[in-house]
């Protein structure tokens, strides 16, 4: 399922839309159209040939900013549309931008079911742990406690963790970044791109005006290094101000350890592979946070499988091969007929 | 045989019922198709319960299959001429549909006293003479079944389960048909079990010959009329089969692919089961999480190109209410299948009803008008299909086809009609790199946008649910231009009325009465006026497909009777929809919802008493 490519080296410019940007002056959602602005052209596909796909809430506003050709649709629904636009035209690149509550509350059967179909797209789930666009209501995200105008007590749910749906819905890729890092989003934008599948990156997104540093404990300057784990491929797993600390496995269970300490090497830190098939190690990275350990950063899960488009479009040519039913003609003509 | 002068009759009906499991279905539909390739007309309706297999030999877990066939045939019918009823439930519920004087053949091994218990029974009614004014014929089906396959089984389980073509093959006896297309079916079916194959055909012999040596039955002997037909192929075929393939004929046409966006639903789904196996034909099919994602992805597909469907019944059409107030504002092509039953909720799954009516005109946030049309038979079912899929692709307006259970499962002969005759279908495309390309752009004349496609050089756009500025498309809230996109939506939909046929009336210019239906109740309200007429009655009648709009010269019409009666399995929707549109016609109505089908006799008292009042 080939998409075409555009003949010409396109930039920036060729997806800048003309529309005004109207999210709030300091929102998160800036950093991340301009990561996105940016990748569309490297990505190198005809620039017609890109769909971008939205449900409702502030990330939703996401394709009129884009241009592409773009479709805004209804609140959670996102996935379900998507699925439809690459299902009947597996030759374009299919995008979706959805927040908090669009995926996973009002969204989420969608959600994890494109998830598990392994559909091929690009999904951007953009987690300010807030409803923002009907200003201040509590998500699946929010923090167990936090007051917002729908918890004047405190919030009593527990907040999902997406990294956990996605996984536990056997995704095969799962990769997490922050607003303010656009170097590590792009990074992260690109690997979700080259994924074949339904690839799934949650940015932790600072909404100024109604949860203004909801992130802070990891995204905080003095905090970061100390609070963050950046994942590479084949590379140990090691964070801090001075790069002396690192994640093992012992038992079932992950240990942040001091490089040095007790006998601590980088021999014994736990190697990152994001492409193994069990979910267990990625689950548990998922799941980490602080203040016992470090937020995962990076791509956390990129399994190779086929998607359920390839088996799609291969039942599709077989059964055109093999079924004597050619046309519509040939199926009224078949079975039992007979003539009068 | 005893040459005796065979009982000639137009038209019979047949009903099997048993346990749900007894193989009722198939006993029918075999009759069905023998008596089609026979030279029959045939409709059939399937009546089974909503429990796969609910506790045996309980009224609850009867199962039945009705077929006319005969001459003229406009509905499976109303009463039977012959009743088979497997065990004692299956009598108890369903002696209520044999007419009086009628034959009914009961497994008489399976009246035991615990069976007779659990249906209710406190006496044996085989015993009592409360069966005295029917011809009771007492088969030991059951027996004989084990007795014709003891060379074959020996075990009960596998001795007993041919019990229904036993059935099926005094039935055979009564109404003269041959083996011939039963045993090319088991041939066929049980390929692989030569044993099965075996077993049927010797109790299906069995059946038929038990009959012969039956004194009563020979009298019974009948031949039934033949139906005379417009040249051409035939097949039996049922609603939802037919509006699968009318989706699938109309994708050829408009040379799009279809996409299929559903989620199982009784009694829609066989469309998605039939759909499903199309892939050689193109149809994509998605069968997803649940109906909102069904119509969901449906709308994404059109948007990318598809001519995209979604297939439902009642409770689903709620759910994916919200999903076609967005096809509506998108203004894209897509066909919402509703195969109405009886509700409201959960309601009666497995029975039938046009209670849907208001919802699929008006069951929407906003002002979200959408063309609804419907089918009036099993075999129409094809036609309206199609036609509600050319609409909708060449006006770019969700279109909801309104079938129901009785013509979904119902079967009916179909005349295979040539793809070159169907019309063809020109959805409104728009042309890569028209620089003057807007998506809200209109054709002046019927207020179409045009249709590009991602993937289309030269034409991104961005649409969605808020409301659009006039031409330009993008988001606009400016009050003006709102009112001017609502009319500009409502118009577009009236202005589908310019291409409809005009509505049709069978019977006297001066007649006394109109009858008016709408949908799956054609057959019956047909057959009544049709009788009544040939009683020497003024009576017409108008039947209608085209709902939303209405065809332009229904106002015409009704002024014209001085009596009209609106006839409809609900409690007035469509007659109350004509009283919106014609404020000073009056009209009656006459109404049932018992998740059941009108009955000829139940119309011809009603028009009789209206006919004799002043």
């Amino acid at each position: 399922m080939a998409i075409e490519h555009s003949p010409v080296q396109l930039t920036k410019a060729d997806f800048a839309s003309d529309q005004m940007v109207k999210w709030c002056p300091g929102c998160g959602d800036h950093a991340i159209l301009a990561s996105i602005l940016g990748i569309f052209p490297e990505i190198g596909y005809k620039k017609e040939n890109f769909c971008v796909v939205s449900g409702i809430g502030c990330s939703s506003r996401f394709p009129y900013y884009v241009n592409t050709y773009g479709f805004h649709g209804i609140h959670g629904r996102a996935g379900a549309i998507a699925t439809g636009v690459k299902i009947a035209n597996p030759h374009l690149s299919v995008w979706i931008a959805s927040g908090d509550g669009d995926a996973t509350a009002i969204g989420g059967n969608h959600f994890i079911h494109l998830i598990r179909r392994n559909m091929d797209m690009n999904y951007i789930l953009f987690n300010n742990r807030i409803y923002g666009l009907t200003k201040g209501q509590y998500s699946p995200t929010t923090k167990q406690g936090q007051i917002t105008k729908t918890s004047p007590f405190g919030v009593i749910d527990y907040p999902f963790n997406p990294g956990e749906l996605v996984i536990g819905a056997r995704g095969t890729f799962f990769a997490r970044a922050i607003d303010n890092s656009p170097k590590t989003l792009g990074e992260v934008c690109r690997a979700m791109a080259a994924h074949d599948g339904a690839a799934i990156v949650e940015v932790l997104q600072n909404c100024v005006i109604f949860n203004d540093k909801t992130h802070a404990e990891v995204t905080n300057r003095e905090l970061k290094e100390e609070r963050q784990l950046w994942l590479e491929q084949g590379k140990p797993m090691i964070f801090g101000k001075n790069r002396d600390k690192g994640i093992i496995l012992k038992g079932n269970h992950l240990e942040v350890v001091e490089i040095g300490k007790d006998g601590i090497t980088e021999e014994d830190l736990l190697v990152h592979d994001a492409t193994r098939e069990n979910t267990g190690v990625h689950m548990m990275l998922a799941q980490m946070c602080p203040p016992e350990f470090p937020m995962a950063f990076g791509v956390i899960r990129a399994y190779k499988a086929p998607t359920y488009n390839q088996i799609f479009e291969k039942q599709m040519e077989e059964a055109s091969q093999d079924s004597p039913i050619k046309c519509v003609d040939d199926l009224l003509n078949s079975g039992d007929t007979w003539e009068v | 045989m005893t040459t005796k002068t065979l009982k000639e009759k137009e038209n019979v009906v047949v009903r099997f019922v048993g346990d749900s499991g007894d193989g009722m279905q198939l006993s029918g539909t075999l009759f069905s198709e023998t008596a089609a390739l026979d030279g029959n007309d045939i409709a059939t309706f399937p009546d089974y319960p909503a429990e796969i297999r609910a506790p045996h030999n309980t009224i609850a877990g009867v199962s039945g299959f009705q077929v006319q066939i005969g001459k003229r045939i406009y509905s499976s019918g109303d009463n039977c001429d012959v009743l088979v009823a497997m065990n004692p439930a299956s009598l108890k519920s369903n002696l209520k549909w044999v007419m009086k004087g009628g034959i009914i053949i009961v497994d008489v091994d399976t009246f035991t006293d615990d069976a007779i218990q659990k249906a209710g029974y406190t006496n044996n009614p085989l015993e009592d003479d409360s069966l005295s004014s029917y011809i009771l014929v007492k088969a030991p089906m059951t027996t004989m079944t084990v007795e014709a396959v003891k060379d074959i089984f020996t075990d009960k389980r596998s001795s007993e389960r041919s019990r229904n073509m036993f059935a099926l093959g005094m039935i055979f006896y009564i109404y003269s048909k041959e083996l011939t297309y039963t045993d090319a079916y088991l041939d066929k079916k049980f390929k692989k079990t030569p044993d099965i194959i075996a077993a049927n055909k010797a109790v299906v012999r069995a059946g038929y010959n038990f009959c012969e040596n039956t004194d009563v039955l020979q009298a019974q002997k009948t031949v039934v009329g033949q139906a005379v037909m417009t040249k051409g192929k035939y097949r039996n075929i049922t609603g939802n089969i037919a509006t699968a393939w009318g989706l699938l004929a109309a994708a050829e046409k408009a040379k799009l692919p279809l996409f299929l966006g559903s989620y199982p639903i009784t009694p829609a789904t066989d469309i998605l089961i039939e759909l499903a196996k199309h892939k050689s034909l193109g149809a994509r099919v998605f069968q997803a999480e649940d109906e909102i994602a069904g119509i969901c992805s449906a709308i994404g597909a059109s948007f990318a190109g598809a001519m995209a469907c979604t297939t439902t019944s009642g409770p689903g059409l709620s759910l994916k209410s919200e999903a076609i107030g967005l096809a509506v504002m998108t203004e894209l092509p897509l066909v919402i299948v509703d195969v109405q039953r009886g509700g409201p909720s959960t309601g009666l799954p497995t029975k039938t009803e046009q209670s849907d009516l208001y919802q699929a005109l008006f069951g929407r946030n906003g002002e979200a008008p959408c063309i609804v049309i419907a089918a009036s038979s099993s075999a129409n079912s094809f036609y309206f299909a199609f036609e509600a899929a050319r609409l909708s692709l060449e006006h770019m307006t969700p279109t909801i086809l309104l079938t129901d259970g009785y013509l979904g499962n119902g079967s009916q002969l179909f005349r295979i009609p040539k793809m070159s005759d169907l019309p063809e279908i020109k959805p409104p495309f728009a042309t890569p790199n028209d620089t003057t390309y807007m998506p809200y752009k209109r054709n002046p004349e019927t207020l179409v946008r045009e249709w590009a496609i991602p993937g289309m050089e030269g034409l991104r756009h961005r649409i969605g649910g808020l409301e659009k500025l006039d031409g330009k498309g993008s988001v606009s809230t400016e009050s003006a231009n709102h009112q001017l996109m609502v009319n500009n939506r409502a118009q577009k939909v009236q202005k589908v009325a310019d291409r409809l046929p005009d509505q049709k009336v069978m019977g006297d210019e001066d007649a006394d009465l109109l009858v008016v239906g709408w949908g799956g109740t054609e057959g019956a309200l047909k057959l009544a006026v049709e009788e009544l007429r040939d009683e020497g009655k003024k009576i017409a009648f108008t039947h209608f497909n085209y709902i939303m709009p209405l065809p332009k010269n229904t106002g015409d019409i009704m002024k014209k009777y001085k009596k009209i009666i609106v006839c409809e399995l609900n409690m007035g929707q469509f007659v109350n929809y004509l009283r919106m549109n014609f404020e000073n016609i009056p009209m009656l109505q006459y109404n049932k919802v018992q998740g059941l089908p009108f009955e000829v006799s139940e119309l011809k008292e009603k028009f009789n008493q209206i006919l004799g009042e002043k």
